[in-house]
């Protein structure tokens, strides 16, 4: 009996011992847990079934191949999703038990010889699209699209216009007003947000910056970091309407102090210069996203987000309130006030969290794809929307959408 | 199209104050067609004759705020030609902080709530002195600090010892230029730290003022022999003193790693990470860097630069499989009958075989009964000469440690830079009281130009200081306080050349 005990005893301790070694007891991270709950590990695989749509290659592969620049600029997510999705465990090739269906449209490829992507055509391709799958398939005249996704990483998502204006002024392409949009732009209470979208990160080369990486012992020593435009001459010669004057107000306020390491040349050690930096100025542009905040999160720089009411990718999965710090574009005359009244025990849980490698992974689309990575979290964030509510489907013979809206260049076919 | 744009634009601000929402999308359309659009065009094609007549951009924004009431938005100018203008507009708009009564056009009620963000032209906020705020800056490089420190607590070394240095010094014109340097780099050093600050001649109070502003834990001992001046001796003295450190070492007992700091060395910060790894006995690579005043001597050395264009090293070599093999020592054979004798030649100084600044040992070697000593090191008392380098304490020069990558990377420099012997220089380089000395004023921008004593010169208009006749030093003329550029760069030299010659 006592020989039992003994042995028992000896079989807790030894487990005990055990789990305290593997356990992940690593004080240099923090678990991330935003308002969706602790969601960034999930895997999406068993929970959604998502069906892709076999569009003729005109809408896909031929306009990538006609100019393969698309697969490194940071609108390249479209693509990536696609062939991620081809080859996930999440597609069905069964369209009547899918929960989710995805339409492989390339609508940001249309590139400038200088790289910049033309959306003039866009709606017009999307809409012959949809056409074509409302006719070839009944799904989508089932919900009209309300249980169909579009990857839109353009600068105002589905409005398929680079100015803030126009973009207003056209609006959501009406046929894609139940469809849920996952795009790269986020801003509250502004009409390019739909509600429900998904807003996910811009595309940054992951094997770029993996292979930059420099030895985590270098002490951070620049303060605050930025490289980029103050003011864009060509399309804003006067000021005060790119980035709504924020980023001339930084650099009138702090182009002598020595705090700030701010410029317009683009150097070769960028990367390595924000992994030694501690806080990385992600201000807004023409749009209120940009790949820095991709590039701060990945190379642990605290990002400082300047553009009122934005809405960062997957914000109920990751708490930026925690991890960034946010300031308003009036308060950019105080920046360097407010940077250095944030207690330290603060900016060391922030760098905590950041050092988590699941937010890295979740910034991410790495090839071949990594479990955690940005795709997994779209899923997720695909999942979580279901099940769909009963009013997705119409009853037979209704119809929402006015396919005729829009103006009229829009309705030309394409 | 850009008329368009900014007529939008016009509306929204006139109809909006800052913070709050507007109809933006919508106005366009209604507002274009109301008289208040139209008088406003013509308003604006105004002001653009105006400028064209005036020659500069007359924003119609000053014509706002010259004749508009409070009842409109606060918005700063963005004038960035006339910098007066911004920023009394901008104390403007900060008086008029409090956001005035919205002007909602009576449009269409929009159900969704708008965005407080306003599309369209924003001012550009400047604080009224957009410069550094030295109280900002002190908590920036504070909070610099706390990180650096979490960074090196979780990537750096763990359990650091104390650092023991060990320097030999003396009174002469070059001390305060290298012991500045060393102490400098030693206030930098992230570990606890002790200074052992041995000096020929004696306890001076040069050497402790010098040492007392680094704000370090130091030893200073006085040893009583004066510095000779000859290389040859003073390498000799200075070993001496080395050990007369390591006795007082030995006796308190002190616990770290001891590592070799001469005066005129050049320490990178690496090093002090890198002996943090050794466990007995250590070698470090050190650069020798030789120079030669005689431009015969930097024809020769040209040649041997192009075969062996690398700076000579001192230090342990490795085999292929990262063990100890032998040593890189320096070659004098080029330098043969051409280096310095005395402290104060021209000519090369040679660095001896072995320096002992490119060794570390742990302290716990030269403590008398320590129970878990290796059996190789040999006990100072012991030693019944000098010892040219530490690896005359230890009976086996096998178990040296190599340090820095197998000796691979440099971690500290080598040189000896003395000036002459008599050379005088004020004590502690401070020149009290303050001279009154005039000097000729030299035509040639050129440094190294001798000096052209002018014969005759009448005294300068507009001189402030009078003219003295030093008695140990050439009779000066006036200073002239003219606008030439090089002068103040000149004046210098030209005294320590006086003083040089005199």
């Amino acid at each position: 009996m006592r020989k039992c005990l003994w042995l028992w005893g000896l079989l807790f301790f030894a487990l005990g011992f055990a789990w305290s070694i593997t356990a992940e007891r690593n004080p240099c991270t923090e678990r991330i847990s935003g308002s969706a709950g602790d969601v960034l590990e999930d895997d999406p695989v068993g929970r959604l079934k998502v069906y892709v749509y076999e569009l003729p290659s005109k809408y896909n592969k031929k306009i990538l191949q006609k100019d393969p620049r698309c697969l490194s600029h940071m609108f390249a997510a479209e693509i990536f999703m696609h062939r991620f999705l081809l080859s996930s465990p999440v597609q069905t090739l069964n369209p009547e038990g899918a929960d989710w269906f995805y339409t492989p449209i390339y609508a940001t490829c249309d590139l400038t010889p200088t790289g910049l992507p033309l959306p003039f055509k866009s709606p017009r391709m999307v809409r012959s699209a949809i056409q074509l799958i409302s006719s070839s398939w009944p799904y989508w005249n089932r919900t009209e699209g309300a249980d169909h996704f579009f990857v839109v990483p353009h600068d105002f998502g589905a409005y398929f216009h680079y100015q803030e204006e126009k973009a207003i002024e056209r609006g959501i392409l009406p046929i894609l007003r139940r469809a849920t949009l996952v795009q790269t732009f986020g801003q509250r209470n502004h009409v390019c947000l739909n509600e429900g979208s998904i807003t996910i990160p811009p595309y940054a080369p992951p094997q770029k910056m993996r292979a930059r990486q420099i030895p985590p012992d270098t002490p951070r020593s620049i303060f605050v970091y930025f490289r980029g435009l103050f003011c864009d001459v060509n399309n804003d010669p006067e000021g005060g309407y790119y980035a709504r004057g924020a980023r001339a107000a930084v650099w009138e306020n702090f182009k002598s102090n020595p705090l700030f390491d701010i410029s317009t040349e683009h150097p070769t050690t960028y990367y390595e210069d924000m992994q030694r930096a501690i806080f990385c100025l992600c201000p807004l542009g023409w749009a209120p996203w940009s790949p820095r905040l991709v590039e701060a999160v990945v190379f642990g720089c605290i990002p400082v987000i300047i553009a009122d009411d934005t809405v960062l990718p997957f914000a109920d999965a990751i708490p930026w309130e925690e991890i960034g710090v946010f300031v308003a574009e009036e308060d950019v005359p105080k920046l360097d006030k407010i940077l250095t009244s944030i207690p330290s025990h603060v900016i060391l849980r922030k760098q905590r969290l950041l050092a988590n490698p699941s937010m890295k992974r979740a910034m991410l689309f790495p090839q071949p794809t990594l479990p955690g990575d940005a795709f997994h979290q779209i899923l997720n964030g695909l999942a979580r929307k279901l099940p769909h509510p009963k009013s997705v489907y119409l009853k037979p013979g209704e119809k929402i959408l006015n396919w005729t809206a829009g103006p009229i260049t829009d309705l030309k076919p394409w | 199209m850009k008329l368009s744009a900014l007529h939008q634009s016009y509306i929204n601000r006139r109809t909006n104050s800052f913070r709050s929402s507007g109809p933006l999308d919508s106005s366009s359309d209604s507002a274009i067609k109301s008289p208040a659009a139209i008088f406003w065009l013509v308003f604006h094609a105004l002001c653009c004759l105006i400028s064209l007549l005036l020659g500069y951009r007359f924003s119609r924004l000053v014509f706002f705020f010259l004749f508009s009431t409070s009842s409109t938005n606060f918005y700063t100018s963005p004038f960035r030609s006339t910098a007066e203008l911004v920023k009394t507009l901008d104390v403007h708009s900060v008086l008029s902080n409090n956001p005035v009564a919205n002007l909602d056009l009576p449009l269409l009620n929009k159900t969704v709530t708008n965005s407080r963000v306003v599309v369209g032209r924003h001012g550009i906020r400047i604080r009224p002195w957009p410069h550094p705020d030295p109280v900002e800056v002190m908590k920036a490089h504070r909070i610099i600090e706390i990180v650096q420190k979490e960074q090196r607590s979780q990537f750096g070394i763990k359990n650091p010892r104390t650092v023991i240095v060990v320097t030999p010094t003396y009174v002469r014109t070059f001390q305060a230029l290298h012991l500045t340097g060393v102490m400098h780099s030693l206030m930098l050093v992230p570990y606890d730290l002790v200074w052992i600050v041995v000096e020929a001649g004696g306890v001076s109070n040069e050497t402790a003022s010098l040492i007392a502003k680094s704000g370090l834990k130091t030893i200073h001992v006085g040893f009583n022999q004066r510095m000779p001046n000859s290389w040859e001796e003073r390498h000799k003295l200075e070993s001496k003193m080395r050990l007369r450190a390591l006795r007082i070492i030995r006796e308190k007992k002190l616990d770290g790693i001891v590592m070799f700091a001469d005066d005129s060395n050049m320490h990178s910060m690496e090093l002090f990470d890198e002996i943090q790894n050794v466990k007995w006995f250590g070698a470090v690579s050190v650069g020798i860097l030789t120079h030669s005043v005689n431009t015969d001597e930097m024809a020769d050395r040209k040649k041997d630069e192009e075969e062996n264009p690398r700076m000579p090293v001192q230090g342990p070599a490795c085999n292929a499989s990262d063990m100890l093999a032998g040593w890189h020592t320096f070659n004098t054979l080029p330098f043969a009958g051409k280096s310095a004798v005395y402290i104060d030649d021209r000519a090369t100084v040679l660095p001896r075989k072995l320096e002992w600044s490119g060794f570390v040992l742990n302290s716990r070697l030269l403590w008398k009964d320590s129970s878990d000593k290796p059996k190789w090191i040999k006990d100072i008392d012991m030693l019944n000469g000098d010892i040219e380098s530490p690896l005359g304490l230890v009976n086996d020069p096998s178990v040296v440690e190599p340090l820095g990558n197998c000796g691979r990377q440099v971690l500290l420099w080598w040189l000896r830079v003395e000036a002459r012997a008599d050379s005088k220089f004020p004590p502690k380089w401070i020149i009290d009281p303050p001279l009154e000395i005039t000097v000729p004023s030299k035509r040639t921008p050129w440094p190294d130009a001798p000096p052209e004593l002018p014969a005759n010169e009448k005294p300068a208009m507009g001189m402030q200081d009078p003219i003295v006749k030093h008695s140990t030093k050439r009779t000066s003329r006036s200073k002239h306080r003219s606008k030439r550029k090089h002068e103040p760069k000149t004046d210098t030299q030209v005294s320590t050349r006086h003083s040089e010659q005199s």
